[in-house]
């Protein structure tokens, strides 16, 4: 009888609270380098709390109830929160079914008759299950959210613009030019370009594993930007195997300056600014 | 005198669908792999690479993606990659025109297909329309 079981857990509260954490810490995977003891104790009293008081007769069946909202909200709180502090699925996983297991035990300690107890333990599990399925998928999204994270600061890293010189830019592309990265490396050429007046800007190449004809589309494209802003634009860092796939490919580059090496576009802007460095006799 | 038959022995493959333009980038990795494996120049890797993401990224531009088929391939001593490009997009209507430098109806160079075919050895393109476009090349190791 459904009555029974909400009853029964809410009475025996603070024995499945007791015995979860028991669970939960003889357990081998506990990560006690991760999360402390009382913490662990204070997120476990939480949930219980939460569950067995919106836990009643009727929604006990259905788990997709609304009332279950706040438990949800909490788990995956929960696992967010782990996913973020590195833990594993598993270990994030066990959380929740170590509390399945105790509770199971306290129902088999209090139903007597068999029948109403598989029927209890059937609804229970069904339930629990459910919360298990939303905490991998809430530890999903934290994770995915951490790649997210990383893929914006790598872009961001990647693309930085360098005043080699009064008036030289130098911006070396690191990975695959793709629409995005070409977009935020023109803006911050051309922002540059501006804020220091220089007239002479470096792309150098080097880093960029494949040049098929979109990555040189993208680079037309930036050499065009910067040369309407009234700065010269040179690529180096074309290697050998890069330049006869340009050939092949049939891409034509002659009205752009091309060099083979950063040094050899310095030398040839400070050719341009007419700049001259030598070597001072002592 | 008997006589010798040269036939073209798939050796080894490998399956990998485009559907993303994410997906790009290992595609060209594992071609990458396979090119090392069997001690493609560095010059000819990068020519198979280039023309595999040229040909990828059509795929996935005017296909929506496909699938493409990674192959180990040799004939006699000759060892090389071939790769299948399988799509089921709209086809090309008129691939003569396709293989012409500087034809788009993107707003690409319109060097795709044309350079591809520059950078392989064999290159062999159907289509059919409504039903989807098929291109197979093959680089040798020291063609």
């Amino acid at each position: 009888m459904a009555t029974e079981i909400t009853k029964i857990l809410k009475k025996r509260k603070s024995v499945i609270l007791e015995r979860w954490m028991k669970n939960q810490l003889t357990d081998e995977t506990l990560r006690e380098d991760l999360i402390s003891n009382e913490e662990l104790r204070a997120e476990s009293e939480e949930l219980i709390d939460i569950l067995t008081k919106s836990l009643n007769e009727t929604n006990l069946t259905d788990p997709d109830s609304s009332d279950f909202d706040h438990v949800i909200e909490i788990l995956g709180g929960i696992s967010l929160s782990r996913a973020k502090q590195g833990f594993s699925p598993r270990e994030t996983g066990l959380y929740v079914m170590s509390l399945k297991e105790t509770l199971l035990q306290i129902l088999q300690e209090e139903v007597k008759d068999p029948a109403d107890l598989i029927a209890a333990t059937l609804n229970l599990s069904r339930l629990i299950d459910n919360f298990s399925i939303i905490t991998f998928e809430t530890f999903i999204k934290g994770r995915e959210e951490v790649i997210l994270r990383q893929t914006d600061e790598i872009t961001e890293i990647s693309t930085p613009v360098i005043r080699v010189w009064d008036g030289i830019l130098a911006l070396p592309i690191i990975g695959t030019l793709d629409s995005a990265r070409t977009q935020v490396v023109m803006e911050s050429l051309l922002t540059e370009i501006v804020e220091s007046g220089s007239s002479v800007a470096i792309l150098d190449i080097s880093g960029v594993p494949t040049v098929d004809s979109l990555v040189a589309q993208h680079l037309l494209k930036t050499v065009s930007a910067t040369r309407l802003m009234g700065a010269e634009c040179v690529i180096s860092g074309i290697r050998p195997e890069i330049a006869q796939t340009i050939v092949h490919l049939g891409i034509d580059l002659s009205d752009i300056v091309t060099k083979a090496s950063l040094a050899s576009a310095l030398s040839f802007a400070f050719a341009t600014l007419k700049v001259e460095v030598k070597k001072v006799a002592r | 005198m008997r006589l010798m038959i040269t036939k073209i022995i798939s050796l080894n493959k490998d399956k990998m669908s485009i559907a993303k333009e994410q997906d790009v980038v290992p595609f060209r990795n594992r071609v990458k792999e396979y090119a090392i494996k069997i001690k493609m120049s560095l010059v000819n890797q990068t020519k198979l690479i280039t023309a595999a993401s040229e040909l990828g990224r059509n795929m996935l531009r005017y296909a929506n993606g496909g699938k493409v088929l990674i192959e180990i391939v040799s004939l006699g001593r000759q060892h090389g990659i071939r790769l299948t490009f399988d799509d089921q997009g709209p086809g090309i209507p008129d691939i003569q025109l396709a293989m012409n430098d500087g034809y788009s109806t993107g707003k690409s160079l319109g060097l795709g297909l044309p350079g591809a075919k520059r950078l392989v050895n064999e290159f062999e393109i159907k289509s059919e329309l409504g039903v989807g476009t098929k291109v197979t090349i093959t680089k040798w190791a020291n063609g």
